[in-house]
């Protein structure tokens, strides 16, 4: 994973709430094996509509995104992670996630920003007032800057720290092999075991 | 002070914990699909590693395999490679795997349980949201994303911080021809999509105690759609009885003691949940979806909202735009809603008790003219119990359609999807846009009122049925 101190990059306004993660990147795209390539698949349905908010150059650049409450509820597919990444967006912000997106983008290198309801809607109203306004959203701090705006934001401590470090899960829980297997040793006999 | 059923499951799983560090927790399960696991045993080949545990691990094929023609290759090519993949996964990685057309082979959520796999007090985690599914018999189960697929298959533990905790007491008891999952319906529009966000929920109360493990199963299973990551119930001697001589449950020799433990592990009377949420089960009645998500409900006796209705701003915009996508005017009774498709399957409401009770409305009637009704088991063990109990010719008998197991329509990666503007009545768990097929919309419902629904072709309930048409 790379290592993620602060983001600076425009935003765009997705003024919907729960937005599910079947919306993000739909069940068509899931066949698919690897674990790249899924910019196009993106919010594909709505991305017909050329009302849609991804539709408006002013935002093509954008690499955050500002979302209403309760974003990436449902299925638990990484591939809307994914998708959002492969798109370019580095950032996401809400005013809360499902558990188990966040928990995904946590694992895979998204920021997921959590932001109180109030504040996201003042960002929304700066960033549409001023599409080319630069959003900075600052880890260490966790504070996102926006003209004039200073927001805070949460984030769990740990998720924090390996953003900042860029720092791979699996190598860190495999540092503590022995402690597994001690625990493993431990574990109840009758517990099920296949074959 | 006393401890909860989830903390003490908890507790007997923590590796290590640390100050401002998740707790790493030891997974007891590990079910594995061809859908979210690719890019994860990828991961394991890059980094050179090894499946930590796979006795700990079992795999299915379920979301992506047809349920017609069975015998024979998988018509789509993609899907064809993603299966082929699972399998040369699980051979590569010495992981056992219940393929299309093995007698085990089904829904991962329908088949650990009957299998004896999901037992009290473990951990079980799949890379699939409804893995809460599993609470129903006391354990801890999630669903988890590719990343963390490869974290348990290369350590078998997962880090997690720790879980809010919250009772939903469940008071009186559900009335004749009201289900588990109209009860799962009405708490979900009582707390919206997000009211269960950060918490393990322990359902409780006489209605639970008196629900049947299947119907346990189905609540569990719609916790997710109120965010609750986790869902669970004590085990009891219902659960006692589901799981004794199940294949993977303890031996005899063991029961006695096993059973000791798994009583142990219910609720103490003086724990403290961090927050409490009541609901009267008396009151709760057949219960459909009008909406593009599982919150946006209402009872089948009432009438599709308005969106002034609803008191907040972003409610409002929420329920206008759904309306317009499941292309409903404010005011319509939900009862005069005309439905194409009746789909009843899904790791919701796939099991035989759900086959029986739709058989059940059915026997000795049609289905509608302009209505077509799929059933589609959750494994090959419940197929072939309904089919040796007569079910299957009473679906079929009726004008239904009988099918092999997997996922189906509940999510439409397979041939089984909704066309664009096509309208279904469906006992699985999500109405989200596009869900059941590009343009489709759907009606959540119970396996009741989706047994209804096909005879009328209309949404309804069973008391809505003539009696003379029977045959
Ligand atoms: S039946 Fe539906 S919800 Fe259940 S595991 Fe399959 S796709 Fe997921």
């Amino acid at each position: 994973m790379e290592k993620f101190t602060t983001h600076a990059g425009l935003a765009v306004p997705m003024r919907i709430s729960n937005i599910d993660t079947d919306q993000i990147i739909s069940s068509a795209h899931l066949k698919r094996i690897t674990r790249t390539g899924f910019e196009d698949a993106l919010f594909e349905e709505w991305r017909k509509d050329p009302e849609f908010i991804l539709n408006n150059p002013q935002y093509s650049t954008a690499s955050i995104l500002i979302a209403g409450a309760n974003f990436g509820i449902g299925s638990s597919r990484e591939h809307a992670v994914w998708a959002l990444m492969d798109y370019g967006f580095k950032v996401v912000i809400s005013s809360r996630f499902g558990d188990i997106f966040r928990g995904n983008s946590g694992k895979a290198g998204l920021l997921t920003a959590q932001v109180e309801q109030d504040l996201v809607d003042r960002l929304w109203s700066a960033v549409e007032a001023e599409p080319a306004l630069t959003v900075s959203v600052d880890l260490e701090a966790r504070m996102i800057r926006c003209g004039t705006l200073s927001v805070p934001f949460q984030i769990d401590d740990y998720t924090r720290w390996r953003f900042l470090e860029g720092l791979d899960d699996i190598g860190i829980t495999l540092s503590h092999r022995d402690e597994i297997a001690n625990f493993a040793k431990s574990r109840h006999d009758w517990m099920p075991r296949i074959n | 002070m006393g401890k909860t059923l989830v903390e003490k499951v908890w507790a007997e799983h923590v590796v290590r914990s640390a100050d401002n560090e998740p707790d790493l927790l030891f997974i007891d399960l590990h079910l594995v699909h061809e859908v979210s696991s690719p890019q994860a045993f990828d991961g394991l080949r890059l980094a050179g590693r090894k499946v930590s545990r796979p006795d700990l691990t079992l795999a299915t094929e379920d979301h992506n395999v047809p349920t017609l023609n069975i015998d024979q290759p998988i018509a789509d090519p993609v899907s064809r490679i993603q299966i082929e993949t699972l399998r040369k996964n699980c051979e590569e990685f010495d992981i056992h795997l219940y393929p299309l057309g093995s007698r085990e082979q089904g829904i991962v959520h329908v088949i650990g349980p009957e299998l004896g796999l999901t037992q009290p007090g473990m951990t079980i985690v799949c890379g699939d949201s409804h893995t809460s599914t599993h609470g129903a018999f006391g354990a801890i189960a999630f669903g988890i994303g590719t990343s963390e697929v490869e974290h348990v298959l290369a350590t078998q533990t997962l880090s997690q911080a720790r879980l809010k905790t919250m009772a939903v007491n469940v008071t009186g008891v559900l009335s004749p021809g009201v289900t588990s999952k109209d009860l799962a319906l009405a708490l979900i529009a009582q707390t919206g999509t997000g009211g269960g966000q950060g918490f393990a929920v322990e359902y409780r109360g006489v209605a639970i105690e008196k629900m049947s493990m299947e119907s346990r199963m189905t609540l569990c299973n719609m916790s997710i759609e109120w965010g609750a990551k986790v869902g669970l119930i004590a085990p009891d001697q219902r659960t006692f009885e589901y799981l004794k001589g199940k294949k993977f449950s303890p031996k005899r020799e063991d029961w006695d003691r096993v059973v000791e433990h798994w009583k142990s592990l219910a609720t103490d009377s003086d724990a403290v949940f961090d927050k409490e949420i009541v609901i009267d089960a008396s009151l709760v009645t057949p219960f459909v979806t009008w909406g593009t998500n599982p919150s946006q409900g209402v009872a089948l006796s009432s009438k599709v909202p308005m969106p002034e209705d609803f008191a907040s701003v972003a409610e409002q915009i929420d329920a206008t735009k759904a309306l317009e996508y499941m292309d409903l005017t404010p005011g319509t009774p939900m009862r005069e809603i005309e439905i194409d498709t009746v789909f009843i399957g899904s790791c919701t409401n796939s099991r035989i008790e759900d086959f029986r009770a739709a058989a059940e409305v059915i026997r000795g009637r049609k289905v509608a003219k302009n209505t077509r009704l799929l059933v589609v088991p959750g494994s090959v063990r419940v197929r072939l119990e309904a089919e040796a109990e007569g079910l299957d010719s009473i679906f079929v008998d009726a004008g239904g359609e009988w099918r092999g197991a997997g996922c189906s329509m509940c999510l439409g990666m397979n041939p089984d999807k909704l066309k664009p503007g096509e309208r279904s009545a469906s006992t699985s768990n999500r109405n989200f846009e596009g869900r059941q097929g590009k343009g489709g919309r759907t009606h959540l419902v119970s396996p009741l009122v989706a047994a209804a629904t096909a005879v009328m072709g209309h949404l309804a309930a069973p008391t809505d049925l003539p009696s003379e048409v029977r045959g």
